[in-house]
């Protein structure tokens, strides 16, 4: 078997003394973790163990000795030997560097203090004799880790809690880096305490903080709370019941800000649980959360610092009411193009006629209504525009309700251009199956063959002829309506998907990535460095960073996603038999 | 240690470097060719003389510096995304196996498998366009079922060598994986 031993490069240059560390069980891989300096009391060493143990729930153990001899310290080897029957273990390393080398040797000791293998050979031999030896020995891999790297990454994929029994336990890898993170006790003691031991480890010398975090660590605990207060206030608030009426349900479903608001509200409450983050994923749920809603807020009070600014707001609001009023007259025009030969076709008169004014009334209503509002449009825009100090996301969602609103006459021609169309399409296919001598059979969900009287093919086949007649004055209708309904799906679904982009971004992770890279690992890289001849294998161990798009796609924040149910074939094929299309999604249609 | 010359399955010919850093640990790095001058100034006069062409009869300049820019940065994409230098597999007995190719700017990427998750390595047959090539691949071992493969890893793909090539590299492979 070959013995694999985790060497932290912190410990490279440390005083001789003892190996603390752990075996991983069933891989034949030691971790050391710290070498604890001569002098010491064995007695207090096992102590310190117990404790370290207990703390961090560890299999700690004395792995073996260290020594890197300075000048003056000779004839160590019967003393390391003799340390192995103090610190009785299945297996004792004995791990010794040389001042002039940069390779490790590594003799194994078993309970006897007896050699089982000896890696180095120190004897002067003939270099075939040496090939023979070694392909006899066992051997020795160092691999060698940053120890600050391998504690502070999380490697991915993420496994939260308690691993099945029925899984295969947990790779060598794995556990290592759970070992080093997990033994974080071990590496509080530095060389100012004036304790009985003196160790070596990545924070030897000094503990390693920021007195900002230690601060804001502080700061949250009253933070929490008084957000919590004013949480259970809003939600006592949401529950009057007022709000539970049918009317208020259905609007507070269809308007977006509505729905953002309560999204936000949601991230809120997960923020101010006063319990800390139990595991990796919420940890980071809950900072990604903390840190889009801050910038979120921040990109608001950009828009409000502009929009209160050489009133931009009266501006907006001038040339609102213009703008609603051109898009009437345009429209007004493009009536009374239909009413005429539009594109040199011959529609039919009459219909057309119909159509026609009914559609210009309705247009005459909304002029009126906006008119009506005018005077208010600047106020509104004024107390609309306040609600930026919620954060972008929530300005944006009113301006998709405003879009909405504005352009309600769109939506009503749209719907009665559709249920006409529609109506006329499926009277068209039900009498195209009776012109065939067919029916439709709704218990049997198909189509059989049937018996008509001749009269009811006879106006069966009249009516046939009327709809198919009438279909392009009311397809050319329909097909004016779509297009300008679905520009303005289009400007919503592109509001709503911004709105989505920043609610769900993950900000944190993808800055993590960037800055720290270590903190987040797919997995490790390993080089081989430079080696000596007759020194065991030296590898030294670095952190593979996780790719940008499986950082993204990792911690990517659920929403109430806006994009569209449909397929693009789906949509063209609504359109095509005029069945209505909205741009939000209806929650009880479930989607994959 | 040694270098040598094989050719890939175009015929082109790429370079096998063995390192033996111990009995336990070997290192294979398969050297493509390095981008061809020729091939980049077919590629550049191309678009130049397009370019050159629309500006005959648009007369706009725009089309010229935007025919520099494609230039210089389809030959950034490509150094970076496309054209790898060198493709190496690191196997370290008892630990696993690294592969990783460095592209031409100097990009890596790295996957490192564990030893516990593979099961063997093997050459395969694969067909690919109108041809028949071998390649070398790592079996994955299905965590559950201890004989199932779950998933088999390609070797070498960029630089895809032939069979003479690939059996040395296989035999090394087995030599140190079947020591622990």
């Amino acid at each position: 078997m070959v013995l694999k031993i985790f060497f932290p490069q912190c410990c490279n240059r440390a005083d001789s003394g003892l190996l603390v560390g752990r075996w991983i069980d069933g891989h034949d891989s030691a971790v050391v973790l710290a070498v604890v300096h001569y002098p010491f009391i064995p007695g207090q060493v096992k102590l310190y163990i117990q404790q370290m143990q207990a703390q961090s729930g560890v299999e700690l153990t004395v792995l073996g000795s260290w020594s890197l001899p300075k000048d003056g310290q000779e004839g160590m080897e019967s003393f390391l030997r003799d340390l192995s029957t103090i610190f009785p273990q299945e297996r004792w390393l004995q791990i010794s560097r040389e001042t002039g080398k940069t390779g490790f040797s590594c003799d194994i000791l078993d309970q006897n203090g007896v050699a089982l293998q000896k890696v180095k050979k120190k004897e002067k031999s003939d270099g075939e004799e040496e090939a023979d030896d070694e392909e006899e020995e066992e051997k020795v891999i160092f691999v060698h880790y940053e120890q600050r790297k391998v504690m502070l990454s999380q490697l991915h994929p993420v496994e939260n809690g308690v691993p099945d029994s029925e899984t295969a336990p947990p790779s060598e890898l794995r556990q290592m880096f759970r070992t080093v993170a997990r033994s974080q006790p071990l590496f509080f003691l530095d060389r100012y305490d004036d304790g009985p031991l003196k160790s070596t480890h990545w924070q030897s010398e000094g503990r390693e903080g920021s007195i900002i975090v230690e601060l804001l660590k502080q700061a949250t605990v009253p933070l929490c709370l008084l957000v919590g207060w004013l949480l259970s206030l809003w939600t006592w608030f949401c529950n009057v019941r007022v709000f539970s009426l049918l009317p208020f349900r259905f609007l507070s479903s269809k308007l977006s800000s509505c729905v953002q608001l309560s999204y936000r509200t949601e991230h809120v409450r997960t923020l101010s649980s006063s319990r800390p983050a139990a595991g990796h994923t919420e940890f980071m749920r809950k900072a990604n959360i903390v840190v889009s809603l801050l910038v979120d807020v921040a990109l608001g009070l950009l828009l409000i610092s502009w929009l209160y600014r050489d009133n931009h707001i009266t501006m907006v609001a001038n040339t609102l009411v213009p703008a609603a009023d051109r898009v009437a007259k345009e429209l007004e025009d493009l009536l009374q193009w239909l009413m005429g030969a539009p594109a040199g076709l011959k529609m039919n008169r009459a219909l057309d006629q119909v159509l026609g004014r009914f559609f210009l009334y309705h247009i005459h209503l909304w002029i009126s209504y906006i008119h009506l509002m005018s005077p208010f449009v600047e106020r509104i825009l004024w107390y609309g525009g306040l609600s930026a100090c919620l954060g972008l996301t929530f300005a944006l969602s009113l301006l998709s309700d405003m879009v909405a609103l504005l352009t309600f006459h769109i939506y009503c021609f749209y719907v009665y251009g559709a249920r006409l169309y529609c109506l006329k399409i499926y009277g068209l296919s039900s009498l195209w199956r009776l012109f065939r001598g067919k029916k439709w059979n709704v218990l049997r969900q198909r189509v059989d063959s049937c018996s008509y009287d001749l009269d009811q093919l006879f106006i069966g086949t009249l009516l046939f002829t009327v709809l198919l007649f009438l279909l392009p004055t009311t397809a050319l209708y329909y097909l004016v309506f779509t297009l300008l309904r679905l520009v303005v799906v289009l400007v919503q679904g592109v509001v709503h998907l911004t709105v989505d982009f920043i609610n769900s971004f993950p900000l944190f992770a993808v800055c993590l990535r960037i800055c720290r890279p270590y903190r987040l690992a797919e997995g490790v890289k390993f080089r081989v460095l430079c080696e000596e001849p007759g020194t065991a294998l030296h590898l030294l161990m670095e952190m593979n960073p996780l790719k940008c798009n499986t950082v993204v796609h990792t911690y990517r924040m659920p929403t109430y996603s806006c994009y569209p149910k449909d397929s693009w074939m789906g949509l063209v094929k609504k359109l095509f038999v005029g069945e209505l299309v909205y741009p939000w999604r209806h929650k009880n249609t479930k989607t994959d | 240690m040694g270098d040598d010359a094989f050719t890939d399955i175009n015929g082109k010919s790429i370079s096998l470097d063995c390192q033996s850093h111990s009995s336990l640990c070997r290192e294979f790095i398969v050297s493509s060719p390095k981008v061809s001058i020729g091939k980049v100034m077919v590629y550049t006069c191309c678009v130049w003389l397009v370019a050159y062409a629309v500006f005959f009869f648009t007369e706009n300049t725009a089309v010229l510096s935007s025919a520099i820019l494609i230039t210089l940065v389809g030959m950034m994409l490509h150094i970076h995304f496309v054209k790898v230098d060198h493709e190496s597999l690191l196997v370290v007995g008892s630990l696993g196996i690294q592969l990783s190719s460095s592209y031409a700017s100097g990009r890596e990427t790295t996957t490192f498998i564990e030893r516990s998750k593979i099961k063997d390595i093997v050459i395969n047959e694969a067909i690919y366009m109108h041809q028949i090539i071998y390649y070398l691949c790592v079996l994955l071992k299905e965590p559950s079922e201890p004989n199932a493969v779950s998933s088999v890893v390609p070797l070498f793909q960029s630089s895809k060598p032939r069979l003479n090539c690939l059996e040395k590299v296989y035999r090394s492979c087995q030599e140190v994986l079947s020591k622990c």
